[in-house]
Parts: structure tokens; sequence; C-alpha cells
């Protein structure tokens, strides 16, 4: 079996991070797991898919939740876990795959395989990426942006002991409206083929 | 009034802490229990008298911390070392019993007994939850049962939500009864010199009502969703058989002996003069010498941290109590009710209800007793209704939300876990008003034989 490599992609909302994700999964010929992985726990627990997607990627709570040892009444924890747990198993079959958020740098941070990355975008080019996408004015995408951000900024913190989007976290933090989608993933490509080898 | 002001920022400032949960409790606790110790004692009031008193370590070395002859019982204040001792020595033989596989083996024994058909399974369940939860921290009852609801769920095709929900009312419901069921009771018998039967015959009896009228309940909200459920044909055949369950039957027997030994000790301990502390100890290291080479794995399970949360707990508390805050408080009460006894139960049983329901009765509970103490003396009233009032208030009240009792989270992140999701809205509906119903019994029942 050939080395394992896991591709651990972060990103800022309306990055494009999600789309170099899956560019990278094409060329190296690795799955790709995001927002699908919840289908997939959706069918092993017999769980309805919309319930999962409501609390996805989103920080618990403040009040009406509680944490006694390892458990929690928090269904965005309680959700997060499940993932992490199906990240961790998949991780343990041996297969290379990337992996789009869900904390996986630090889910997955004791996993030689591992190589994160984060990636983040000029202000202004993130807005007219969510503007044309949505069909959005510049207010509302700002608004969007921000809400999306601060979401993942505090269901990474939750879990993580490093902080979202602090370079000292992943292997490598690159902003991609330097050189635009395609550049960057090309760039990313030839860093990973490096670690590879 | 520089100190009293302290010692209730850091009382409040803790109880946010807590409730936030960005730190972990037993950190806040023990952070605020030594801020207390350093602003409030050392340096407002300049006492070494209130931090000795405080930590408490003297009683530890005294003979009536583990032996009581006649009444020579003495309640103390500050560190309840006490209960920190006997939740200890339970979480070890807890762990003992878990390894051992016996509440796998009771939850599934029973299951066998009736013949795995939901509706005698749903009320099986129930009754021995609470008693369980009447010897054993409803966490540990709440863990091991609503594992095995969901895997009889899965084999047998029925929705486990129900059962989750009414398992873990009537863990905390059984944990009322007895002195060692549960923390906030622990707390109170200790502080006040209660004794395991005087649980059993006065917050025992309430529970017992009670839990015959909340079978009827949860029958009554669940009945429809149940008898769907019981028209699935499964073959109870392929079900797994209880002794399967048992991982070394040796260790199995011991264990069994060793609860029932734990239970005789509590239960007789008024009689024999053995307090609950020494109990604890005596447990904790026959579990130990029963262990073998085991006895560091089992040591290492024990839950620590719940245990520093109660020191930094008891130290806040004690802050409290020593300038004075508390007894502001139980005189309050004194006021509103005009020294009448029911308003003071009704005030106080409705107070830590709807307070356990949103935040961590242990707390409330270790803050309740010195004000119900104050309160007593100060109105001339019956300590023990008052006592009983707040033991039933901060039992009961923790199951009303999902937040409000370990068990409830437990059970909750269970099922959940396992593809059965419990929100507020779901755990409410039900939980809530047989919240209010238990709460309204006891506050009858205590109205009725002691008002």
């Amino acid at each position: 079996m050939d080395k394992q490599v896991i591709i651990s992609i972060s990103r800022e909302y309306g990055s494009g991070g999600h789309e170099i994700a899956e560019k990278i999964a094409k060329q190296f010929g690795f799955k790709l797991y995001d927002r699908s992985i919840l289908d997939e726990i959706a069918e092993a627990k017999n769980i309805q898919i919309e319930y999962l997607e409501k609390y996805d990627e989103k920080p618990r709570k403040l009040f009406g939740s509680r944490r006694v040892g390892a458990y929690t009444n928090s269904m965005e924890e309680i959700i997060a876990e499940l993932q992490f747990e199906y990240l961790k198993e998949k991780a343990d079959t041996g297969e290379s795959f990337v992996i789009v958020g869900r904390c996986s740098e630090t889910v997955l941070q004791d996993r030689e395989g591992l190589i994160s990355i984060f990636i983040l975008g000029d202000e202004q080019v993130k807005l007219e990426r969510i503007m044309k996408k949505y069909n959005l004015n510049e207010q509302d995408a700002a608004a969007k942006i921000k809400r999306h951000d601060k979401n993942r900024k505090q269901y990474h913190n939750r879990h993580s002991a490093n902080k979202w989007g602090d370079s000292r976290a992943y292997d490598m933090c690159i902003n991609d409206s330097k050189l635009g989608i395609e550049k960057t993933t090309e760039t990313l490509a030839y860093f990973i083929e490096e670690r590879m080898k | 009034m520089v100190a009293q002001v302290l010692a209730v920022l850091i009382f409040v400032a803790m109880f946010l802490l807590i409730v936030i949960d960005k730190i972990e409790r037993h950190i806040v606790t023990l952070v605020c229990g030594l801020l207390t110790l350093v602003l409030v004692f050392g340096v407002a009031m300049q006492s070494m008298t209130a931090v000795l008193e405080t930590l408490n370590l003297r009683s530890i070395f005294t003979v009536g911390f583990w032996y009581v002859s006649g009444s020579e019982g003495e309640s103390t204040s500050g560190i309840n070392w006490a209960t920190i001792i006997f939740i200890l020595g339970m979480m070890v033989m807890v762990e003992g019993m878990a390894k051992a596989g016996f509440f796998r083996w009771l939850c599934m024994k029973l299951a066998k007994l009736v013949n795995y058909k939901p509706i005698p399974l749903f009320i099986t369940f129930m009754i021995m939850s609470a008693l369980l939860a009447m010897f054993i921290d409803s966490i540990t009852v709440i863990l091991f049962l609503a594992a095995v609801t969901v895997e009889l769920a899965n084999l047998l095709k029925f929705n486990p939500i129900p059962m989750i929900i009414s398992e873990i009312f009537c863990a905390n419901l059984g944990g009322s009864a007895t002195m060692c069921g549960d923390p906030p009771n622990i707390i109170i018998g200790t502080s006040l010199e209660y004794s395991f039967a005087d649980f059993l015959t006065n917050t025992g009896v309430i529970a017992a009502i009670s839990l015959v009228i909340i079978i009827f309940y949860f029958y009554f909200v669940y009945r429809k969703q149940m008898a769907s459920d019981s028209a699935a044909n499964i073959d109870i055949s392929s079900l797994p058989e209880p002794k399967e369950a048992i991982t070394n039957k040796k260790d199995f027997i011991i264990s069994s002996i060793i609860f029932g030994c734990a239970v005789i000790m509590l239960v007789t301990h008024a009689q024999t003069g053995l307090t609950v502390a020494f109990i604890g100890t005596v447990i904790a290291i026959i579990t130990l010498i029963a262990a073998g080479k085991y006895a560091w794995e089992l040591l290492k399970k024990v839950d620590y941290k719940t245990l520093l949360f109660f020191v930094g707990l008891f130290a806040v508390v004690g802050g409290l109590e020593q300038t004075g805050i508390l007894e502001k408080i139980a005189a309050f009460i004194g006021e509103v009710s005009g020294g009448n006894l029911k308003l003071m139960v009704a005030i106080i049983i409705w107070i830590s209800a709807v307070a356990s329901a949103f935040v961590d009765n242990i707390p409330f509970a270790a803050t309740m007793i010195p004000v119900v103490k104050s309160l007593a003396i100060s109105q001339n009233v019956s300590l023990e209704t008052l006592a009983w009032a707040l033991s039933m208030g901060t039992d009961i009240g923790g199951s009303a939300t999902p937040i409000g009792a370990s068990a409830n989270v437990v059970g909750i992140s269970v099922a959940a876990k396992n593809g059965h999701m419990i929100g507020w809205g779901k755990y409410c509906k039900a939980a809530a008003p047989a919240t209010v119903i238990v709460v309204l019994i006891s506050m009858v029942v205590i109205f009725i034989r002691y008002c």
C-alpha cells in the first residue's frame, strides 16, 4: 500500500478553498470529504440529514448546553464529535483523502501523513465571489462572510488548542487572491508532491 | 462590607463561568476557591481562622469524622471532606462493578425477564433506574441504562427516546430518595448530620409516591408510541444472553458482594455509628484489594475533576458563609414568608427547583444549606422540614431541562451518538410537566406531614 496522505484544507468563507480542495482531490485521485460525510453518518446512524446539516460546523449555544466529562447535550458538539470519529475511522483504514474543514488538522494531528493547509483571501475578492455565487448585494455578502467566519472560528477554537487561521497550526497558509484558484492549486500541488516524497 | 462584596463577586463569577463552560469547571471552582481564601479571608477579613475553618482539614483527623457515637455529631462548615471522601469511595466501587459487567448484566437480565416486550421493558427500566440511583450515582446508572436501551431498541426495533427520557427522570427521582443518591443529598446529609434512614423515611417516601404517579404519567405520554413499537415482530432467541455481559465471573461475584455490603453499611450507618466518610473509605479499600493488579487501573478511572470541583466549590461557598451573606439571604426569606413555615417551604422548594433546572444543582444546594440552617434558627422552625424541601427541590428541579442534571446530559449524549437526537423541545415536552408534578407532590406531602 502507498504511504497514506491526508490533506486537510481549512478555509475562510468565500476564499474558494473548497474549490481548491476539489481540484487537489481530483489531481491526486483522492476522495474528497466535506459536508458529504454528513450523508454517510446520517445513513449509518439513521438520522435525518437536515438535522445534521442544521448543526454542522456551528459553535455550541452558550446557554442551553452543558458538558459532563466526555458527554454533552449540545447537538452542535455531538455532531462535531460524530464527524471527528468518522474521520479517525477513515484515517485508520489507511486511505488517502482530502478533507475540508471539520477541525481536521487538529483531529488528525497525530497522523504521519497529514498535510494541513489554511486558505485565506482578500476581503474584496471574497466579497465579489459570494455576491456572484448567491446573487447578493455587497452589504448582505459582507454580513454572510462575517457570520460564517465567526461560526467557523468559534467551532474550531472550541475543539482545538490552536486558533483558527493561526499560521503556527498549519503546514502552509496561503492567500489565494494573489494567484487565483488555478495557480494556487498548482502551488499547493507542488508542495504536497514534495511532502509526499 | 468589602469582604462580602468580594465573596459575592467571586461566587457570581464562578457560577457564570460554570454555565458558560469555556473553562473546565473544576479549574473554575479551584481558582475561585483560592481567590476566596486569598482576597476575602486574607486581604479583606485578615482572618486566619476563616481560612482554617473553610479548609476544614482538622475535621478529618477527629474521631467524629469517621465514627459517631450517640448524638455527639458535629456539623461543620467549609470544605465538606466527608462528601468528597464518600463520593471517591463510591466512584471506585462503581468502576469495579462496571468492569465486571454488573450493570449490563442487570439490564439484560431484566429485559429477558419481561420477554423483551416494550411496555413492560419501559416500566421495568424506569423502576430499575430509580432503585439503582438510590445507591449509585445517576450518571453511572444512566450511562449503562441508556446504552442498553439503545442496543435493545436497535434489536427490537423501537424508538428508545421515550424510554431514555423516562429513565433519566426516574434516576433523578430515585437519587432524591436516599442520602447517597444525589450529590445535593450527600452534602445536605453530611452538613446537617442526617442519616441514610432519615432520608429514606422522609424524601424516600415522597420519591416512592412520586414514582408511582410518574410511571403512569410517562405511560400516558408515550402510550401511543409504545403501542406502535410493540407491533414489531422480533425473534427474541437471537438476542444476546445476559450472562454474556459478565466479563469475569469471579470479579462479578466480588463486586456484587461489595455493592451489597455498601448498601447494608449505608442503611445501618445510624445504628452502627459509621459515617459516610468511613463507609466510602472502606468500600474503596475493599474494591482496590479485590481488584488486585487492576487496582491502579480502577484508581485511574476515578473522576478526580469532580472531586476537585467539590473542593473549590465548598471554599467559595465558605466565603459566602464566613462573610455573613447567606444569613442575609436567610433573613430575607424569613421576612418575605413572615415566619410562615408553609410559605418558607414553598419558596425553598420552588426556587431550588427552578434554579436547578438551569444551573448545576450541586453549587446551588451547597449554597442553600447554610441559608436553611440560619433560617431555621432565626425563624424557630424545623430545620428538617426545610432540608427535605431543599433536597426535593434541587434533586427534582434538575430533571426539567436537558442541562438541569448530569444524568440528563449523559443520557442525551448516549442517545444522540447512536442517532437518536433529543433536543430541548423533545426533552422538556415530557420532562418539564413531570418535574412540576413531582415538585407539587413533594410540596403537598411536606405540607401535610410537617407543617
